[in-house]
């Protein structure tokens, strides 16, 4: 499996971020997208989710499912967490594990929802209101939605932020593990984030036409 | 070059911005020329037998009803060429339509109480037709209000599309709701939720039910007043391309003032 | 369907847990019905003639008050952006949100009518067509709303912009449900075809406003 972008151009509002940019990610690598602020590192995950068209060029996932699209086949973790602060810890688990993986029983839900917590290290808060959590708890919460459904291709946006040393290795540990299954993952950071085997993408802002 | 189609090279705002030039002082011309002449007709037809002198009002209030409906129209064909076929005009066409239409609209308004004090005693009367065009008028300003809040443009372009869409599949009903729907060949009879305002008198399946000597000088105003609608929305559009360009060329030199202060930081 | 499902479990154990906006919607549907007598005089006979027309016009307030709820916390809190890349199309998941409101607030609001009726001296015998002509018209006003919740995410001024949107598409709904009142008590004959036509407009509403609102979604993610 092969994630690929060709000949890229991105747009945000009426100013353009990125031309004539290509990647590839190969299943089993992480693809570490850098650069100063401003220079389209959201925009292009967005952009593969699905969320907005390339002004021109392709992303295409290659021997993905044909009958979806590529941001169907992805996980996004963006800058929110999508937790809803009147559900426990467990209940916003239990939903996304229904709503991204209808297809699986009850019993594999269950199953992948302890698989979250533990690596989370959330299952002393599994029956706390997500209200109560705090900010680096809550980001935590919003990463363990990875574990919950199986996605080949992950797309994180400053997954760290807000974690605390131990935290950030779980989640090291969670997408290390994910990518040795021939998962594939792309970050974009400002921090060294302990993923591997990791390439990286330098995002430039484009000079003014 | 040749291969392109007629829109695509119309499609190119320079090429729109040098062809509406040329052809601007002609419409505004005869826009005027065509209004001047059919109220002149107008004024010198004899007086209705009924009416009296106040059927001069309706070579105004007629048209512009008419182009108060056609301004929406003409913004939902333009919303469907932004969102289907991404017309680089499109939304120029559309957002410059809106508040040309609303005048218009309201303009019929104005006329039509205008008339209904004479006719009916009082300006205002909760008639079906002047209640959907009032509503029509509340449609407008729906979509001059999403569009003015909205800051980001391209996004405020594309969601007003969206609702001036929606807007137009839902005004046949409105109208019918308002002023009733009667196809006797279908047996369908939905009665009007209330009127006095006289039945259109031009469009019926039986013929135009006005005379001769009114109904001349009427269709020569709607004509007059439609070249009048195209001059002012090509204007308009012309500034509105303008405007874009102004706005971009500032974001660009904010681009570059940004460009430079990083290099010379860099150095 | 089984996402579907979950979705609207979830959508309305939240508007359980989170409470206030029915009550809130609940208490405000009283209000505007207990201050219109106090400004248009307690004559009885007028009150009651008008019952219908004061009870379905300070619903749709009401139910207006409440239509931004419907996607805005899932908006901004991302859960929308990560509902978009389920499998359950864009499109039923407005669906499901149009219909949770209309679960908890348009049939809250319709079985609260009668009791407002008798403050307004409704005829008894109109209450079960009321109840009735509510119950069909309100998915319209959860439906169409919809579509202004989703316009109006990103817009400042969001919720007096979202009457100013949704108003004028409610004409329809509320000149059947109130033709269909007044003629249950009057003429017997025009009730059915007046609840027809509600019918139909709900039902059309139904197709509609998801695809509009999913439409203005997919351009507010973007």
């Amino acid at each position: 499996m092969q994630l690929t972008g060709e000949n890229l151009v991105l747009q945000r509002g009426q100013r353009t971020l990125c031309e004539h940019l290509s990647f590839a990610v190969t299943a089993g690598e992480v693809l570490l997208l850098t650069g100063p602020n401003g220079a389209g590192k959201t925009t292009l995950l967005r952009a593969i989710a699905g969320f907005l068209a390339p002004a021109a060029g392709a992303i295409e996932l290659k021997g993905g499912d044909t009958e979806q699209t590529v941001g169907e086949q992805a996980h996004f973790v963006g800058h929110a967490n999508g937790v809803k602060s009147n559900l426990t810890v467990t209940e916003n688990l239990e939903f996304w594990a229904a709503f991204l993986a209808p297809k699986s029983n009850r019993m594999s839900h269950i199953e992948r929802i302890d698989k979250a917590l533990e690596d989370f290290n959330l299952l002393s808060l599994a029956d706390i209101p997500a209200g109560y959590l705090s900010a680096g708890q809550k980001r935590r919460l919003g990463l363990a939605r990875l574990v919950l459904a199986h996605r080949p291709l992950w797309l994180l946006d400053e997954p760290t932020s807000s974690l605390d040393d131990a935290s950030a290795t779980n989640l090291a540990n969670v997408v290390n593990a994910h990518v040795a299954a021939g998962g594939l993952a792309i970050a974009a950071t400002h921090l060294p984030l302990g993923f591997e085997p990791a390439r990286e993408l330098r995002l430039g802002r484009v000079a003014a036409s | 070059m040749q291969t392109q189609s007629f829109t695509q090279r119309f499609a190119n705002p320079t090429r729109f911005m040098a062809f509406s030039g040329a052809l601007m002082p002609w419409l505004a011309g005869l826009s005027v020329l065509v209004i001047a002449y059919a109220l002149y007709r107008g004024f010198t037809a004899p007086p209705d037998y009924q009416q009296g002198k106040t059927i001069y009002i309706m070579y105004i209030h007629v048209p512009a009803a008419w182009l108060g409906m056609m301004g929406y129209a003409l913004i939902a064909a333009s919303s469907f060429g932004l969102l289907v076929f991404r017309h680089p005009l499109a939304d120029v066409s559309a957002k410059t339509a809106a508040p040309i239409g609303a005048a218009f609209t309201l303009l019929a308004l104005i006329t039509g109480s205008l008339w209904g004090k004479p006719m009916w005693g009082t300006y205002w009367v909760w008639d079906a037709r002047l209640t959907s065009v009032l509503i029509l008028f509340f449609l407008y300003l729906g979509l001059i209000a999403l569009r003015s809040s909205i800051e980001d443009e391209p996004l405020a372009a594309k969601l007003t599309a969206v609702l001036a869409l929606v807007g137009v599949i839902i005004l046949p009903f409105i109208k019918i709701s308002v002023e009733g729907l009667d196809i006797p060949s279908l047996g369908i009879s939905i009665p009007a939720w209330n009127t006095l305002h006289q039945p259109s008198s031009v469009f019926r399946s039986d013929g135009p039910k006005i005379h001769i000597s009114q109904l001349v000088p009427l269709l020569i105003s709607a004509i007059g007043f439609t070249l009048l609608f195209f001059t002012m929305h090509l204007k308009a559009m012309r500034n509105e391309i303008l405007r874009r360009r102004v706005k971009s060329l500032r974001l660009a030199e904010v681009d570059r003032a940004r460009a430079s202060e990083t290099t010379v930081a860099a150095e | 369907m089984r996402a579907a499902w979950t979705l609207l479990k979830r959508d309305l154990q939240l508007a359980v847990r989170e409470g206030g906006a029915i009550g809130t919607a609940l208490g405000f549907y009283l209000l505007v019905v207990a201050m219109l007598p106090l400004g248009l005089g307690p004559d009885l006979n007028l009150l009651s003639r008008i019952a219908p027309g004061i009870l379905w016009i300070a619903l749709l307030l009401a139910a207006l008050l409440s239509l931004s709820r419907i996607f805005e916390t899932d908006f901004e809190d991302g859960s929308l952006e990560l509902m978009a890349l389920g499998e359950l199309p864009l499109e039923l998941v407005a669906a499901i949100k149009a219909l949770a409101h209309w679960l908890t607030t348009g049939i809250p609001l319709a079985l609260l009518a009668p009791l407002l009726g008798i403050l307004l001296n409704l005829d008894i015998g109109a209450y079960g067509v009321l109840v009735l002509t509510m119950l069909v018209g309100t998915p319209a006003i959860s439906f169409l709303g919809s579509i202004g919740a989703a316009l109006t995410l990103r817009a400042r001024r969001g919720g007096l912009l979202l009457a100013l949107l949704v108003l004028p598409l409610y004409v329809p709904t509320l000149i059947y449900g109130i033709t269909a009142i007044s003629s249950a008590l009057v003429a017997p004959d025009a009730f059915v075809p007046s609840l027809l036509i509600l019918t139909a407009l709900s039902l059309g509403s139904l197709v509609l406003g998801p695809i509009a609102a999913a439409a203005a979604l997919r351009i507010q993610m973007q």
